[in-house]
């Protein structure tokens, strides 16, 4: 165990302690591979979320499930892990039902770390939305199967005194979930029932009453984290005559928040109006594109058809679309609704709502109001977007640095604390 | 607390919930009580294990349980027909159970009976040949009290092809019982897996790992206990030999077994049985029976001192993902099949943490026959890197389905004259997990030689180049050989091919579990003819990424149809796709709001 040996890491030669996994040999030896599945006790590695997928002489293999060898050559950072790597914490986003601004878990959460992290603005895999059940049976546990995604840490780690799994896989394939054994978990004594909680790198398994323990802004991963370089796409040329920018805005199914923050710089909005002249937008209450338009600032997803209209008509007239705020991103708070059928929805807000007026029995329809869809959809399920800014909201600086950089072609790079979505 | 007695023991948990199973046709949560509690797990442990595989129910599922093989070959056959008639005499949708609960009807994927489709099983009797009109008949001759037994169809063989030359066939002929296994008398373990060395053999259900390397690393291990495991879990759809081998020699797996556990020093031998194989079971058990009666099997066998060796059956129940050998093991062990992470390997920690090895049916059979030939002749036959013949399971369209054993390296383009197959515009090659073929492809010949590392693929831009340069190169199955003639679509073939590998992803890895049910969406969107250019790229991006990054040989191979497809039938893809936009052509708008106006009408025709 104490024999060092010679392994090559990206062309960097380390050594390291024999015997142990590629990810803690790294650790030791300052080389970073992101994990999520993978916590320091556990043994053997559960090798089920595969982000820490390396090319290990030649051959992808996951960094948690590999023992370091002599002469072993480990490329982690080629531009093609990087995308799969990322492209694996997408796949989760697509598959579950994360909403990082309603989230219990929002700043302890070792997913939404490693998204910030990665640099992660959108999903490229198309939302499931599948419903999936929230578990309140137990007294003490919530499983928010929502925000599952199964790697295992529980169902391997959590036990009962006498042996017993609290939490197990069942069904499989895509159907497959965690789920608690309400007897056993009832043996679990606090601590270990806060382990648990702890354990979980999402927010799936909850303690009731312990989750505001530790306040927003003051958790784990509220201040850690890197700046992040963007590349500019090639789609927009730069203007070259002395006209001002043309921007667009709007607010589909949104709070009309991340228009506040757009208004939230203050005085500065006198600079960025020497450089843009805006369209249409509520900012400016002109209802139709007068002329065609650089840049369309796009807020909220699509809940009904008129948002469908408008945002076709913004690709349509807008050389870049830029998505902001998460609602736009990823549907937000209005795709909450997507697990529960429509007529409920409806149902709910005009005729058994406390704000209902007693003995309402009407949903108001007319052919002049638009129609709700069956669920709420990201912006880039309809249209293609070219930037998105996350955020609930984002704050305006962000937004007014992202568009300018944009507007005059230039990489930027974004500060860790700029980029989020909670 | 995990202890020895108590991993012992769980081994049997498959045989208890297969026995409530059959006696009850579905497993109670009462049932489930007093299993976990004879078991000392939890009951959610359990219902993971219950839930995980295909066979076992946890709400009645009929007294007659009807599976419907819905694989693309059946799909080609009269599987529409077939189930529309069993709907319509049974008066229920597929993957329901009558009100009185006589009959449950469900689907299934390959039941390894590709060459006589459709197929079904009942109880898991087999049915085979299905016609709307025989379904009219086995239903009401069921409700009449006859016996399935008496109405079921025992598969045939179909064993339509062994080489012409003579002294050419080894699997398929004469068999006389223990000729192989003595000669085990003059050999010691060092020789046996010397001579399986040299002979060159290699895992035949697919993965080709020599099997004599493999003996090697088990017999250096030391333990007190080794395991040999037969993998007949022959779950690749399209594949179908092992069942004709088990069927016709169970003798001949016996003494492969019973030779590999002389080699590597083991004792204790477990035929991994799929469940959609129960009806072979008897069989394989009376000759286990005759063999310990002969002395072939047991204490001191053949007079060896020392040489002891059991045989036993263990039943699958329903997953494709138990093929995969450490999926299999857990599978015995009486646990979810999950595959591990090959922190060890079985031949170091296999079955209970003990050297195990595991070969397939057609391996084991393949070694005694080797013995008894003798090494020279067997190296006569066949190809320099794989020598001996091949068994392949031939389905599709073709004129003889069925078993064929042929010389390794024989030329694409001959076997397929064999099949009888006409107007053939693609092969599915090695099943789902394996790779379309098309005319560029038939040059090549059937056989280990010249394999191409796998990251090395030519550009498809002159197609007669790459037939040139392809044709040297040769191709090697576990078994499953599917013939698709100009009629058949190949974007429907994919489909069915990416919704079983949704259906049979054990669900533990993100890439496969997540990324072939997305995939599983874009060729809906092909399908549909909503596609673009751009979803074609990212197809290929997510297919390299599952690829790359899944847990298992499942997930790492169930994006190769997909990419052999697009690599070499361009223009079926082509013709459906849309021009490129930036709007997604497949949103619609009216189908989105179809809940609305329905939910509206209700409501409006209520004020009436």
């Amino acid at each position: 165990m104490n024999n060092l040996i010679n392994i090559t890491i990206d062309g960097k030669k380390f050594q390291v302690h024999e015997g142990k996994n590629l990810v803690d040999a790294a650790k030791e030896n300052g080389v970073y591979i992101p994990t999520l599945c993978h916590f320091h006790e556990v043994n053997p590695p559960l090798g089920t979320c595969r982000i820490c997928t390396v090319i290990v002489n030649g051959k992808t293999t996951t960094s948690c499930t590999t023992k370091v060898y002599e002469g072993m050559k480990v490329e982690i950072n080629t531009p093609e892990l990087l995308n799969t790597r990322k492209a694996i914490i997408e796949m989760l986003f697509a598959e579950g039902n994360h909403f990082c601004p309603s989230c219990e878990k929002s700043g302890h959460c070792d997913m939404q770390n490693l998204s910030y992290d990665m640099g992660i603005t959108n999903t490229r895999f198309p939302h499931v939305y599948s419903n999936k059940v929230i578990d309140f049976t137990s007294d003490r546990m919530i499983m928010e199967s929502n925000r599952c995604i199964l790697c295992k840490r529980c169902v391997e780690e959590i036990k009962t005194n006498d042996g017993k799994n609290v939490f197990s896989f069942v069904s499989r394939g895509v159907k497959t979930r965690v789920r608690i054994d309400y007897n056993e978990e009832a043996k679990l004594t606090d601590s270990q029932a806060m382990h648990a909680m702890n354990l979980c790198p999402v927010g799936a398994i909850l303690i009731k009453g312990m989750i505001y323990e530790q306040p927003f802004g003051n958790r784990k991963y509220d201040i850690v984290g890197k700046d992040k370089d963007v590349h500019v796409i090639d789609r927009f040329k730069k203007r070259q005559d002395e006209n001002k920018f043309i921007v667009a805005t709007t607010s589909l199914a949104g709070c009309f928040g991340c228009h506040m923050s757009l208004l939230d710089i203050d005085t500065e909005i006198l600079d960025v109006l020497e450089i843009v002249e805006f369209n249409k937008s509520p900012l400016t209450d002109i209802k139709k594109f007068s002329k065609r338009c650089d840049v369309g600032l796009i807020e909220g997803g699509c809940a009904n058809s008129e948002n469908i209209e408008v945002l076709k008509e913004f690709r349509k007239k807008c050389d870049i679309l830029i998505g902001f705020g998460e609602c736009a991103i990823m549907g937000g708070i209005p795709a909450m609704r997507n697990f529960v059928p429509l007529k409920e929805c409806l149902e709910e807000a005009y005729i058994n709502g406390l704000t209902s007026e007693i003995g309402a029995n009407i949903i108001p329809n007319h052919e002049d109001i638009p129609k709700l869809l069956n669920n709420v959809y990201p912006c880039n399920e309809i249209v293609k977007i070219d930037y998105f800014i996350p955020g609930c909201p984002p704050s305006a600086k962000h937004i007014w640095k992202v568009i300018k950089n944009i507007l005059l072609n230039e990489e930027y790079s974004i500060a860790h604390e700029e980029f989020k979505y909670d | 607390m995990v202890t020895k007695e108590t991993a012992t023991k769980r081994t049997t948990l498959m045989n208890v919930l297969w026995d409530i199973q059959r006696k009850r046709r579905f497993i109670s949560r009462d049932d489930m009580k007093k299993i976990s509690s004879e078991f000392n797990i939890s009951m959610i442990e359990l219902e993971g294990v219950i839930s995980f595989y295909h066979f076992f129910h946890l709400s009645d599922a009929g007294k007659y349980t009807i599976y419907l093989n819905c694989s693309t070959i059946s799909q080609h056959k009269d599987y529409q027909d077939v189930k529309k008639a069993f709907q319509d005499e049974l008066g229920i949708l597929i993957g329901n159970v009558t009100q009185d609960k006589l009959f449950g009807f469900f689907k299934t994927s390959c039941i390894g009976l590709s060459d006589q489709e459709s197929s079904a099983l009942i109880n898991f009797y087999p049915f085979t040949n299905l016609t709307p009109s025989k379904v009219k008949n086995i239903i009401s001759k069921l409700k009449q009290g006859h016996s399935l037994e008496s109405l079921s169809d025992f598969p045939k063989d179909n064993i339509q092809y062994t080489p012409k030359e003579e002294g050419k066939t080894i699997f398929f002929k004469k068999y006389n019982k223990g000729e192989g296994l003595k000669k085990l008398i003059a050999l010691n373990q060092v020789e046996v897996i010397d001579l399986v060395k040299k002979s060159k053999l290699s895992g035949r259900g697919g993965a080709f790992f020599p099997t004599g390397m493999k003996w090697q690393f088990c017999k250096d291990n030391e333990s007190d206990q080794k395991y040999i495991i037969c993998n007949a879990d022959e779950g690749e759809p399209g594949t179908f030999k092992d069942r004709a081998l088990l069927n016709q020699y169970p003798g001949l797996l016996i003494e492969g077994m019973t030779i590999a556990g002389y080699a590597v020093g083991a004792t204790e031998g477990t035929i991994y049985l799929r469940a959609e194989y129960l009806f072979l079971k008897n069989k394989i058990e009376k000759t286990i029976k005759e063999f310990n009666k002969d002395g072939l099997l047991g204490k001191n066998i053949l007079g060896i001192e020392g040489f002891n060796f059991e045989v036993t059956i263990h039943m699958g129940a329903g997953a494709y993902v138990c093929g995969e050998e450490t999926a299999l093991i857990a599978s015995m062990e009486g646990k979810r099949g999950e595959p591990t992470t090959k922190e060890y390997f079985p031949v170091e920690k296999g079955y209970l943490g003990k050297p195990t090895v595991v070969n397939n049916v057609e391996t084991l059979c393949a070694v005694p026959r080797i013995l008894e030939m003798g090494l020279d002749n067997y190296l006569k036959i066949g190809t320099n890197a794989t020598p001996g013949t091949k068994l392949l399971s031939v389905s599709g369209d073709c004129d003889k389905p069925g078993v064929y054993e042929i010389e390794w390296g024989m030329k694409l383009k001959d076997f397929l004259k064999l099949t009888g197959a006409k107007d053939t515009q693609m092969v599915l090659f090695n099943g789902f997990s394996g790779e379309f073929l098309s005319e560029v492809d038939f040059d090549r010949e059937i056989s280990g030689e010249n394999l191409l590392a796998e990251h090395i693929q030519f550009t498809f831009e002159d197609p007669i180049e790459y037939s040139q340069k392809m044709s040297g190169v040769g191709l090697r199955s576990g078994g499953s050989f599917m013939i698709f003639n100009k009629e058949r679509d190949l974007i429907s073939i994919l489909k069915n091919i990416t919704k079983f590998f949704v259906a049979e992803s054990c669900g533990i890895c993100v890439p496969c579990r997540t990324g072939n049910f997305l995939l599983n969406k874009k060729i809906n969107k092909i399908m549909l003819c909503h596609a673009d250019k751009d979803d074609l790229d990212e197809i290929k991006e997510w297919s390299t990424i599952i690829k790359q990054s899944s847990r298992c040989g499942l997930g790492k191979t169930s994006t190769n149809c997909l990419l052999t497809a697009m690599l070499k039938f361009p223009g079926e893809f082509q013709k459906c796709l849309l021009a490129e936009s930036d709007i997604n052509q497949s949103f619609d708008l009216e189908k989105s709001t179809e809940i609305y106006d329905s939910i509206i009408h209700e409501i409006e025709s209520s004020y009436e």
